[in-house]
């Protein structure tokens, strides 16, 4: 991007959806890089993937996004019936709004005005990709995997939640075959407002249990 | 050092707790870094390659993490997230035949002679 607004102090180093860009194509060729280059070719040559399969598997990647959680959330505010189905069998329930949720057991926790869930998984990354995408880089780090389950009122203070005590939290770890995701309580003041509208409060880190929904 | 010592060291276990490197529930750490940022498109294709290739039943999600494990905590402080799954993806399928080490140093070779950036060299 040209260098002609002085004084506006856009960062240029920030994509469409607010993070850094990810030096890539024409930063200089990594040993993995070359690796992933020279697997997938072989892979494709041994008749075993085809270059269609890799790029429709990244659409699909790129396809899934938090807009899926927060549509099953929104649901779940709005249909008491879709809600109890959601936390009895939240793979079942998400796969119901046409959601592919793949082999893995999703359990669904509610956030009430008691109780505050919170997910992570120590022992590696898995988290409910099917249904939110790839997992945020922090949630991956070795400070969010170790102190999540110890501290979890301090970390979710960094992170701008402040759970009073009176409430209790709840850490969930997950494992590779069960995946959590939070449902975050109604915000106040939402009566009015449609599922499409409602799904437009619920973020990522929310249903994660990092966050709470934003505010209408 | 004594034999059970030695065995101990060499299953990567913690000298503490018996814990191995990668269960990190509970231990000492600092602020969470907040950071994030958009994959690049290699690391979505190493992604894909790994469901791809779980999906065809070539390994499992238990031997991806048998491999991220096995490479120990030097591989996690120094290596990225993807580049350790390259890895994993990697030794998965030297091990279940689907191509050799030779195949892949050969070609790795080759692709590093077509340019300088992923890029130049993404497609043969």
């Amino acid at each position: 991007m040209p260098h002609d607004h002085p004084g506006h102090d856009h960062d240029h180093g920030l994509s469409p959806s607010g993070h850094p860009f990810r030096a890539d194509n024409d930063a200089p060729l990594t040993y993995w890089q070359r690796m992933e280059i020279a697997a997938r070719e072989l892979l494709i040559e041994k008749g075993i993937v085809t270059p269609a399969e890799v790029a429709a598997q990244i659409d699909a990647m790129d396809a899934r996004s938090p807009a899926n959680g927060a549509a099953v959330v929104a649901r779940a505010w709005c249909d008491p019936a879709f809600k109890a189905r959601l936390l009895s069998n939240g793979s079942d329930a998400c796969r119901e709004m046409g959601f592919d949720i793949g082999a893995l057991h999703l359990v669904v926790v509610e956030n009430t005005e008691d109780v505050h869930n919170l997910i992570v998984c120590t022992l590696c990354s898995c988290y409910p990709r099917t249904l939110l995408g790839l997992p945020p880089d922090w949630y991956k780090t070795r400070a969010y995997r170790s102190r999540a389950v110890i501290e979890p009122r301090k970390v979710l203070r960094e992170f701008g939640v402040d759970v009073p005590d009176s409430m209790t939290v709840r850490v969930h770890d997950s494992t590779a075959d069960m995946r959590y995701l939070v449902l975050p309580a109604r915000p106040a003041g939402t009566d009015g407002m449609d599922e499409t509208a409602l799904a437009g409060l619920v973020t990522r880190d929310s249903m994660i249990g990092m966050g709470l929904p934003k505010q209408p | 050092m004594d034999s059970a010592a030695a065995s101990f060291y060499l299953c990567g276990m913690s000298d503490t707790d018996g814990r191995r490197w990668h269960d990190m529930g509970g231990r000492d750490a600092g602020p969470v870094p907040k950071g994030e940022h958009d994959f690049a498109l290699w690391e979505k294709r190493v992604d894909a390659l790994m469901m791809l290739c779980s999906g065809k039943g070539f390994f499992t999600v238990d031997g991806l993490r048998r491999a991220l494990e096995d490479m120990g905590e030097d591989a996690f402080e120094t290596m990225t997230y993807y580049e350790r799954w390259m890895a994993a993806v990697n030794q998965n399928l030297v091990e279940q035949g689907v191509y050799t080490l030779e195949e892949l140093g050969t070609r790795m070779e080759e692709i590093a002679q077509r340019g300088d950036s992923y890029g130049e060299a993404q497609d043969g």
